[in-house]
C-alpha cells in the first residue's frame, strides 16, 4: 500500500502519507534536512566546479511523477525538476518539451521515449548531444534487458537498473555502454534465472572481467559458441516525404538502416557487399565497420558484435531516386456557412515496383472545430476521436483493382466559423521484399572461421514521416 | 518474483525491519535486505540510518553484494563521514585483490566518496592502480584522478598524479588514452592557465591514433581536446582534418558533431584555392543532413549548431534547403529552428520554393509557428530583393484571411519591407488601413502608426487615423506612445496647416501627463525643435533613414567565431559564449578560430567582406554585448607595440561585462537629471542623442529573435522600446544622417546653429567634450578632442583627478578601429596626479594599428588604465583629422577620377545657414586639408571643386555649390569608398560653421 502511494505522488512530499506511523514522519524530516544540508554544503565548502558531465538522472512518467532517481555524485534535490515540470506544463504535447532547459544552477537535458521522460541534470558546460546519445543508450539498454522500457518494468527490475546505470557511467564518463559488455557483467533477468537464483542463491553477477572490455573490439565477447550459426540482415527503409495538394512531391528522402542479427561462433570476419553502393548519400556505421575498406572498395568489412545490432544507417535524398509508393486523392472542404463539411479520400498505388502495399493507414488531423464524422469506407474501418480530432482510416492491403475510398460528411461545432487551418494527412504503410531506394545486397562472405553459416537478407519499406497536404 | 517486492513493506517500521535483516546470518537474506535498501534509495527515501549495518555487509566474497554495498556507500558516505572510515580497510584490501574487476571497482568507489579522511587513504591504492598491469584498472584509475582533483586539488598536485596522468596519454591501450584525455580536460578546465594538456605535434599524433581505436565516448573526448589545438601551418591542419573526417560516418551523433567542430575550426587555416578545401566542404554536408533524421532531441541540438555553421559557411548547405522543410509531426521546437535556417539559406535560386512552404506554414495550427512563418516571409523580402514583390502579395493574401494574429504579424513585417524598399509598395497602405481596428498588440499598433506617420502625405485621413489612437494615449504601451508622438510630429511637418492642434495635444500629453522619462524627453526635444527651428526639425524628424538589411539578425562575427569553436556544447545551443552563462569559477577562455598565416589573410577578409556571415562586420550589424566585451578584451590581448611602455591591463574576468556596461552608460550621460518643466535650454548633448536614435538596446542578445529589430530601430523613430534609455550599444549605432556630427556634437550643434566657439584659421578643432565622467572613472574625468597639428593627429585630453587619492601609472590603448588609429607613444602623464589636479595631455597618434570597421566609421573605443582600474569609453573623431597635407589633386586627375567613380557612389548633402562666401569657405576648408582645385561661377553660383586624401589613401572628391546670397550650400561628394561620405560631410559642416 505504501508503495503505490509513493509512486503516485510527484515529489518526495510523498510522505504526506504520514498518517501511517510516526516513524515515517521522522523519516521525511530527515530527508528534507538531508537534502538541505547537501545543497548548502555544496555551495559552501566545495568548489562550484563540478567535474562530471551527467550529475543526476531522474525518470519521470507521463503524468509527471518521479519514480526513479540516480545520482552519480552528490544528491540533487528533486526540486530541480520543477523547472522541467514548468516547461512541461507549457508544452502542448509531451513531445514538445524543449530538450535543453536552463535553470539558475543547472542544465536539464531530457529525452521523451516510450511515454517516459529521462531527465539528466548537468552542472557544467557539456556537449548536449553527448548527454542525449547517452540517454538513448540507457533506453536501448533497458529495452534490450527487459524487452520494453516502461515504468512497471523498471520498477520490477530496479536493482538491475541501478546496477546498469552505475556500470554505464562513472563520474560522468560513460564506462560500458555496449550491450555485449554489459550483459557479460550484469546478466539480464530471465524468468528461469530468477527462479534458479532464488533457489540456489547465486547472483546474476559475473565474477570475472569481461574480455571484450579491453580488446580493440570492445563490442564482441570472446568464446561465443552456437550450434546453429546464422547471420540475418534486415534492410529497412523509411520514406519521409511531403506531397502537396496537387500530388507533387515537395520533398522526399529515404532513411535506411541495416539491422543485423548475427549468431556466429568464434571470431568471424564478415564482408558484405552491395550491388549499387553509390546510391547512398550519407552513411553512419557501427564502430565495428572498417571505414577504410568502405572508402576504398565500398564494402562493409567487420567483425560483428554478438546478437542484434544496427550495422549501418544511410540516407538517400536525391529526389529522383525516391519513389512515392501511393497517392491519396483527397477533397476535404467546409461549407462557407460553417455548419459542416465533406470529406472524400481515395488511395491508390503509384510507384510500388510491382509489390503489394500493406498495412496502409491514413491519419487525418482535423481542425479543432470538427465535432464528428459520418463516413463510409469501401475498405477497412475508420475511427474519429473527437478529443484529439484525429481521424484514422485503417485500410490494410491496397488492392490496385478496387481502390479504397472513404467519403461522407463532417459536422462542426455549432456556431463555429469555417476552420482556417488545413487538415493534415499522414500515411503509414509497409511493403515487404522491397527496399524502395533499390539498394540490393550482393553477397556476404565470412573469413576467419571454417564453418558454413546460414545467411539471409530481408527487405522492407515503410512510411516514415509521410505527409500529404490539403 | 520481481524487484518490486522490495518496495513493499510490513506495517511495522521499515527501517527497523531492514536493520534486523541486514544483521541476519543468512547470506541470502542479507543480500535481499541490501537490495531493499537500494530500492528505497532509488525512489528518494532516506535510508542513511542503516549505514553501519550496510557497511558490515561489505566484507564478502559475493561480488554482487559488494557492488550493492558500494552503491550505498557512494550515496551516503558524505552524510556519515565517521562511519565511512569503517569501510576504508576493506577498500584498501580490495585494491590489492587478484581480480582486476574488484581492484577497479574499489578504486572507483573510493573516488566517489567525497570524504576528506578517506581521500588520504586513497592516494597509495590509486598510485598503484594508475600503474596496474590491467588496462581496465588503469582507465578506471585515470578517471579517479579527476574525481580526487575535484575533492582536493592540492593533494593531487602534491602527489604527482597529474604527471602520471600525462604519461597515460602515451598508454598502449586506446581506452586508457581516452580516459586520461577526458580526465585531463576536466582538470584543465578548472585551471585555465595550467598547461596540463600540452598539445604538440607528437601528442596530437598519439591522440589521432587512439581516436581510431577507442570507444565512441572516448572519441568525443579526444575530438574535443583536438579542437583546442592550433596547428602550426596549413599542412598540419590538413593532415589532422584528413584523419578526423572518417568520424563523420560514426553512428553516434555526438562524435559526428565533435568532428564537425574540429573540421570547421581547422578549415579556417586551409588556403581556399586548395583542392582539399573544396573536398572537405562537400564532405561536411551529408552528415549534417543525416543528423536531421535522428530523434527530435538530437535534431534540435543539431539545428542550433547548423544555424551557426550556415552563418559561418553558407556554401556547405546551400543546396540542402529541402531537408529543412517542416514536417507536420516535428515537435514545435524543431519547427521553429528549421524555419530560422530556411531563411538563412533562402536565395534567389530557391526563393519560390521557400515562399510556397512559408505560405503553407502560415495556415498551420500552432500560433507561435504561424507567427514566425509570417515574419519569415518578411525576412525573405528583405533578404532577396527579387522576391519582394511576391512576398508582399503573399502577405496581402494572408491579411485577407483576417486571422487576427496573422494580420498583426503581417503588418509588422510590411513595415520592415517599406523600410527596405521605400516608395515601392505603398499602394498596399489602403489594405493595411482597413485592418486598423483589429490590431491589439503593441508591436503591430506601433508598426501601423509608423506607416501612417511615414506616409502621412499619401493618406488623406492620416490625421483622423492618428487622432483615433490618441484618445487612449495613456493606456497604450510605451512603444506605441513613442511611435504615436513621432508619427504626429511627422504628420505636422508634412501637413502643418491642419494638424497644429493635434501636435499640441500630443506634445502636452507626452511632456506633461506622462511619467515615462523616455517619452517626456522625446516630447521635449520635438517641442524645442519645432519651436526653435522647424527646418532643423524637419531634418531631424524626416531624416532619411539608413536602409535595413537582412544581416541584422546574423550573429555578430566575433561571437560567431567563438561559437564555432564551441560547436556541440551548450554554448552552441544557447548561442552565447560559455563565459556568459556557465556557472563556476572557470576563467574566461575565449576560443578563437586560428587564422591562416601568410600574406593571404588581409585580402581574404576583404574578399568575403560582402558575403553574409563574412568575417568583417557588415555595415548594419550592431555589436552585441558579448562582442563588445570580446573586442575590448582584445585590447588587453594584443597590445600594439607602440604602447610598449604601458603595462597591459589586468586580466578581465566576468566582471568585464559590468564594467563595460557602466562605461558605455556613462557615455550616454546616464545621470538622468530630470528635466525641469520650463524646457531648459541646451539639453545636454549625449542625452539628446539618446532618444533621437533609439538604440538597439536589448542587452539580452537573443539570436533567435526573428525581427530585424536592431536595424529597424536605427532609423530613429520606429519601435523605440522602453529600454532604449539603457544606452547600450548606442555609441556604436548608426546615427541618422543629420545627427552624425563629429565628436558627439550631435544635437548640440543643431541647437546652437551658427553659434559656437570662434576658431582661428587652420584646422578645425572641435571643443573638448566629456569622454569619461568622474563618476564612471572612479574619480578620473577625461575631456578630450582631436586635432591635426603639423601633420600629426593629436588626441588632446584634459585629465582631472576628482578622487581623494593620487593617481599613477597611466596607460592608454585603443580598440581596433576603422582607420587603424593607434597611440604613437605612451601616454605622457606627469604622475602622480594629485587630487583635484588637472592636466592637459596630448597624445600623438599614428595609423599603423589593426583595422576593423567601426560603426559609425569614426568611432574609437578607448581603454585608459591607472593604478585604480581600467576604464572604457568611446568617442568619435572628426574624419578631417585624417586628411593628409598632400591631398591636393591634379586637375586632370581630378576630372578623370570624377568620371571614373560610378554615379551610385555620389552623395549629396545640404549645409544650411552658412553665411560665408565661396572664398572664405575655401580658405576655411584649406585649414582642414581640403584643397580647392578649381572654381567656376555659373549663373551666380560658385562651384568649388575640392579634393582630400585620407591617411589610408582613400581620395574624396567634392563639388561645393555656393549660391550667392543663399545660406544653403550643396555638397556633392564622390568617393570609391562610399561609406566615408557621411563623415566627410560632417567635417564640411563642422569646418564651415566654425
Amino acid at each position: 500500500m505504501y508503495c503505490s502511494c509513493c509512486f503516485s505522488l510527484p515529489n518526495s512530499s510523498g510522505f504526506s502519507v504520514a498518517t501511517m506511523n510516526g516513524q515515517l514522519k521522522k523519516c521525511h524530516i530527515a530527508i528534507t534536512s538531508f537534502i538541505d544540508s547537501c545543497s548548502s554544503h555544496n555551495l559552501d565548502s566545495l568548489p562550484i566546479v563540478a567535474v562530471e558531465m551527467i550529475h543526476s538522472l531522474f525518470l519521470i512518467n507521463h503524468s509527471g511523477d518521479i519514480f526513479l532517481e540516480k545520482h552519480w555524485k552528490s544528491v540533487i534535490g528533486r526540486s530541480v525538476c520543477d523547472y522541467f515540470f514548468e516547461a512541461k506544463e507549457k508544452a502542448a504535447e509531451p513531445e514538445d518539451v524543449p530538450p535543453v532547459l536552463q535553470t539558475p544552477h543547472h542544465y536539464l537535458i531530457s529525452i521523451y521515449r516510450d511515454r517516459l521522460f529521462f531527465l539528466s541534470v548537468i552542472q557544467t558546460e557539456a556537449p548536449p548531444l553527448f548527454v542525449i546519445e547517452f540517454l538513448h543508450r540507457v533506453v536501448e539498454t533497458f529495452q534490450d534487458y527487459f524487452g520494453e522500457c516502461s515504468e512497471t518494468v523498471i520498477k520490477d527490475n530496479v536493482v538491475t537498473v541501478y546496477e546498469l546505470l552505475e556500470e554505464m557511467l562513472d563520474n560522468g564518463f560513460p564506462l560500458a555502454t555496449e550491450s555485449n559488455i554489459l550483459k557479460e557483467m550484469i546478466r539480464p533477468p530471465t524468468i528461469l534465472r530468477t527462479m534458479v537464483n532464488t533457489l540456489t542463491g547465486t547472483s546474476n553477477f559475473e565474477e570475472r572481467l569481461p574480455s571484450g572490455q579491453l580488446s580493440t573490439i570492445p563490442w564482441r565477447r570472446s568464446g561465443v559458441k552456437y550450434t546453429n550459426n546464422e547471420a540475418y540482415f534486415d534492410v529497412i527503409e523509411e520514406i519521409d516525404a511531403i506531397v502537396d495538394k496537387s500530388g507533387t512531391t515537395v520533398c522526399a528522402e529515404i532513411q535506411g538502416v541495416i539491422e543485423a542479427c548475427v549468431k556466429l561462433t568464434g571470431m568471424p570476419d564478415l564482408t558484405l557487399s552491395f550491388m549499387n553502393p553509390r546510391l547512398l548519400d550519407d552513411v553512419s556505421f557501427h564502430p565495428c565497420v572498417r571505414f577504410k575498406r568502405w572508402e576504398a572498395e565500398r564494402v562493409l568489412s567487420f567483425i560483428p558484435p554478438d546478437g542484434n545490432f544496427t550495422l549501418m544507417s544511410y540516407h538517400v535524398n536525391a529526389q529522383n531516386l525516391v519513389a512515392i509508393p501511393v497517392y491519396v486523392k483527397q477533397n476535404i472542404s467546409f461549407f462557407e456557412s460553417g455548419s459542416g463539411g465533406r470529406l472524400d479520400l481515395t488511395a491508390g498505388p503509384k510507384q510500388t515496383m510491382g509489390k503489394t502495399v500493406e498495412g496502409l493507414v491514413i491519419t487525418v488531423h482535423m481542425p479543432k472545430a470538427v465535432l464528428s464524422a459520418s463516413l463510409t469506407a469501401t475498405q477497412g474501418s475508420y475511427t474519429y476521436d473527437p478529443a484529439t480530432k484525429v481521424l484514422v482510416w485503417d485500410i490494410g492491403r491496397l488492392n490496385p483493382q478496387k481502390l479504397p475510398n472513404l467519403r461522407g460528411s463532417l459536422s462542426l461545432q455549432a456556431g463555429a466559423p469555417k476552420p482556417e487551418d488545413n487538415p493534415s494527412i499522414n500515411i503509414a504503410l509497409k511493403i515487404q521484399q522491397l527496399a524502395i531506394s533499390g539498394l540490393k545486397v550482393n553477397r556476404l562472405d565470412m573469413y576467419g572461421e571454417k564453418y558454413k553459416p546460414f545467411k539471409g537478407v530481408k527487405y522492407v519499406t515503410k512510411a516514415g514521416k509521410f505527409q500529404v497536404r490539403t | 518474483m520481481t524487484d518490486s517486492k522490495y518496495f513493499t513493506t510490513t506495517k511495522k517500521g521499515e527501517i527497523f525491519e531492514l536493520k534486523a535483516e541486514l544483521n541476519s546470518d543468512k547470506k541470502e537474506k542479507k543480500k535481499e535486505a541490501v537490495k531493499k535498501v537500494i530500492a528505497s534509495m532509488t525512489v528518494g527515501k532516506d535510508v542513511s540510518a542503516l549505514f553501519p549495518d550496510v557497511v558490515n555487509c561489505m566484507q564478502t566474497d559475493n561480488l554482487e553484494l559488494k557492488k550493492l554495498v558500494y552503491l550505498y556507500l557512494m550515496n551516503y558516505a558524505k552524510s556519515q563521514p565517521d562511519m565511512a572510515i569503517m569501510a576504508v580497510n576493506t577498500f584498501v584490501k580490495d585494491c590489492e585483490d587478484p581480480n582486476p574487476l574488484i581492484r577497479a571497482l574499489a578504486v572507483r568507489t573510493m573516488g566517489c566518496i567525497r570524504v576528506d579522511k578517506i581521500t588520504e587513504y586513497l592516494c597509495e591504492p590509486l598510485r598503484k592502480c594508475l600503474k596496474d598491469e590491467d588496462p581496465y584498472v588503469r582507465k578506471t584509475a585515470a578517471v579517479c584522478v579527476a574525481k580526487l582533483h575535484d575533492i582536493n586539488a592540492q593533494l593531487v598536485e602534491d602527489q604527482g598524479f597529474l604527471d602520471t596522468l600525462k604519461d597515460l596519454i602515451s598508454d598502449s591501450n586506446p581506452m586508457v588514452v581516452a580516459n586520461a584525455v577526458a580526465a585531463l580536460s576536466e582538470i584543465a578546465e578548472s585551471h585555465p592557465n595550467s598547461n596540463l594538456l600540452d598539445l604538440n605535434p607528437q601528442s596530437i599524433n598519439k591522440l589521432l591514433t587512439a581516436l581510431n581505436e577507442c570507444t565512441e565516448w572516448g572519441q568525443i573526448f579526444i575530438l574535443d581536446c583536438l579542437a583546442n589545438y592550433t596547428p602550426r601551418d596549413d599542412r598540419e591542419s590538413q593532415s589532422i582534418c584528413e584523419r578526423v573526417t572518417p568520424r563523420l560516418s560514426h553512428a553516434n551523433s555526438a562524435v559526428v558533431l565533435s568532428a564537425v567542430k574540429v573540421l570547421m575550426k581547422f578549415m579556417e587555416m586551409l588556403p581556399k584555392d586548395l583542392d582539399y578545401y573544396g573536398t572537405l566542404l562537400k564532405k561536411l554536408a551529408p552528415p549534417l543532413v543525416t543528423l536531421l533524421s535522428a530523434e527530435p532531441e538530437l535534431q534540435y541540438v543539431a539545428l542550433r549548431n547548423i544555424n551557426l555553421i550556415v552563418q559561418k559557411r553558407p556554401e556547405i548547405l546551400k543546396h540542402e534547403m529541402k531537408v529543412f522543410f517542416v514536417k507536420y509531426n516535428d515537435p514545435i521546437y524543431v519547427k521553429l529552428e528549421k524555419l530560422d535556417i530556411m531563411i538563412r539559406l533562402a536565395s534567389q535560386a530557391n526563393i519560390a520554393q521557400v515562399l510556397a512552404e512559408l505560405k503553407e506554414y502560415a495556415t498551420e495550427v500552432d500560433v507561435d509557428f504561424v507567427r514566425k512563418a509570417v515574419r519569415a516571409i518578411g525576412r525573405c523580402a528583405i533578404k532577396v530583393e527579387q522576391s519582394a514583390e511576391r512576398c508582399v502579395s503573399t502577405l496581402l493574401d494572408l491579411i485577407q484571411t483576417k486571422v487576427n494574429y496573422v494580420v498583426q504579424e503581417a503588418i509588422v513585417v510590411i513595415k520592415d519591407i517599406f523600410r527596405k524598399y521605400p516608395n515601392k509598395y505603398e499602394s498596399v497602405i489602403a489594405t493595411l488601413c482597413e485592418n486598423l481596428d483589429s490590431l491589439d498588440e503593441p508591436e503591430a499598433r506601433a508598426a501601423m502608426i509608423w506607416i501612417v506617420g511615414e506616409y502621412a502625405e499619401r493618406i488623406d485621413n492620416a490625421d483622423e487615423l492618428l487622432e483615433s489612437f490618441l484618445e487612449g494615449f495613456h493606456d497604450e504601451s510605451t512603444q506605441v506612445q513613442l511611435q504615436l508622438l513621432t508619427a504626429i510630429v511627422k504628420l505636422f511637418l508634412k501637413k502643418p496647416t491642419e494638424t497644429q492642434e493635434l501636435v499640441q495635444q500630443v506634445l502636452s500629453l507626452a511632456t506633461q501627463d506622462s511619467d515615462n522619462p523616455d517619452l517626456r524627453d522625446r516630447g521635449y526635444i520635438y517641442w524645442r525643435l519645432l519651436s526653435t527651428d522647424p527646418v532643423a526639425a524637419k531634418e531631424v524628424v524626416l531624416a532619411e533613414k539608413p536602409l535595413i538589411s537582412e544581416e541584422t539578425d546574423l550573429i555578430e562575427p566575433t561571437l560567431l567565431e567563438e561559437l564555432i569553436c564551441h560547436i556541440g556544447t551548450l554554448a552552441s545551443v544557447y548561442h552565447k559564449p560559455p563565459s556568459a552563462f556557465v556557472e563556476g569559477s572557470r576563467g574566461v577562455q575565449h576560443k578563437r578560430i586560428p587564422i591562416r598565416s601568410g600574406s593571404g589573410e588581409s585580402s581574404e577578409s576583404q574578399d568575403t567582406g560582402g558575403a553574409p556571415g563574412a568575417t568583417e562586420a557588415p555595415a548594419a550589424i550592431i555589436p552585441s554585448q558579448g562582442d563588445l566585451l570580446g573586442d575590448l578584451l582584445n585590447l588587453d590581448l594584443t597590445p600594439p607595440t607602440s604602447t610598449a611602455g604601458a603595462p597591459p591591463g589586468p586580466p578581465m574576468p566576468m566582471g568585464g561585462m559590468d564594467l563595460l556596461g557602466g562605461g558605455l552608460d556613462s557615455l550616454m550621460g546616464d545621470e538622468s537629471e530630470p528635466y525641469s518643466p520650463q524646457m531648459p535650454r541646451g539639453a545636454d548633448t549625449p542625452q539628446s542623442l539618446r532618444f533621437s536614435h533609439s538604440s538597439p538596446s536589448s542587452p539580452d542578445y537573443s539570436p533567435t529573435e526573428l525581427a530585424p529589430g536592431p536595424a529597424l530601430q536605427l532609423g530613429g523613430d520606429i519601435g523605440g522600446s522602453p529600454s532604449m534609455g539603457s544606452g547600450f550599444g548606442a555609441p556604436a549605432a548608426v546615427m541618422p544622417s543629420s545627427l552624425n556630427a563629429p565628436v558627439g556634437g550631435g544635437l548640440g550643434d543643431l541647437f546652437d546653429l551658427g553659434g559656437g566657439v570662434g576658431m582661428p584659421m587652420g584646422t578645425f578643432v572641435p571643443p573638448k567634450t566629456l569622454w569619461l565622467p568622474a563618476m564612471k572613472g572612479k574619480g578620473l574625468e577625461i575631456m578630450g578632442t582631436f586635432a591635426r597639428r603639423a601633420g600629426v593627429i593629436q588626441m588632446e585630453m584634459t585629465l582631472t583627478n576628482k578622487a581623494m587619492s593620487v593617481m599613477t601609472d597611466f596607460a592608454i590603448q585603443f580598440n581596433r578601429n576603422s582607420f587603424g588609429l593607434a597611440p604613437a607613444g605612451p601616454l605622457q602623464v606627469p604622475t602622480p596626479l594629485s587630487p583635484n589636479q588637472t592636466i592637459d595631455v596630448s597624445l600623438p597618434l599614428n595609423n599603423g594599428g589593426p583595422v576593423m570597421k567601426m560603426e559609425p566609421l569614426n568611432n574609437l573605443q578607448v581603454a585608459v588604465k591607472n593604478n585604480i582600474d581600467v576604464f572604457y569609453f568611446s568617442c568619435q573623431y572628426p574624419i578631417s583629422m585624417l586628411f593628409v597635407e598632400d591631398g591636393k589633386m591634379d586637375r586632370q586627375v581630378f576630372l578623370a577620377t570624377w568620371k571614373d567613380i560610378p554615379n551610385e557612389n555620389e552623395a549629396q548633402f545640404q549645409i544650411n545657414d552658412c553665411h560665408l562666401n565661396s572664398d572664405a569657405a575655401s580658405n576655411k576648408l584649406q585649414g582642414s586639408n581640403v584643397f580647392t582645385i578649381a572654381k567656376r561661377t555659373v549663373e551666380g553660383q560658385d562651384m568649388l571643386y575640392q579634393s582630400m586624401k585620407l591617411t589610408n589613401g582613400i581620395c574624396v572628391l567634392t563639388e561645393l555649390r555656393v549660391q550667392t546670397g543663399s545660406p544653403t550650400y550643396t555638397v556633392s561628394l564622390k568617393c570609391r569608398a562610399a561609406e566615408v561620405s557621411q563623415c566627410v560631410f560632417q567635417c564640411y559642416e563642422a569646418a564651415l560653421k566654425n
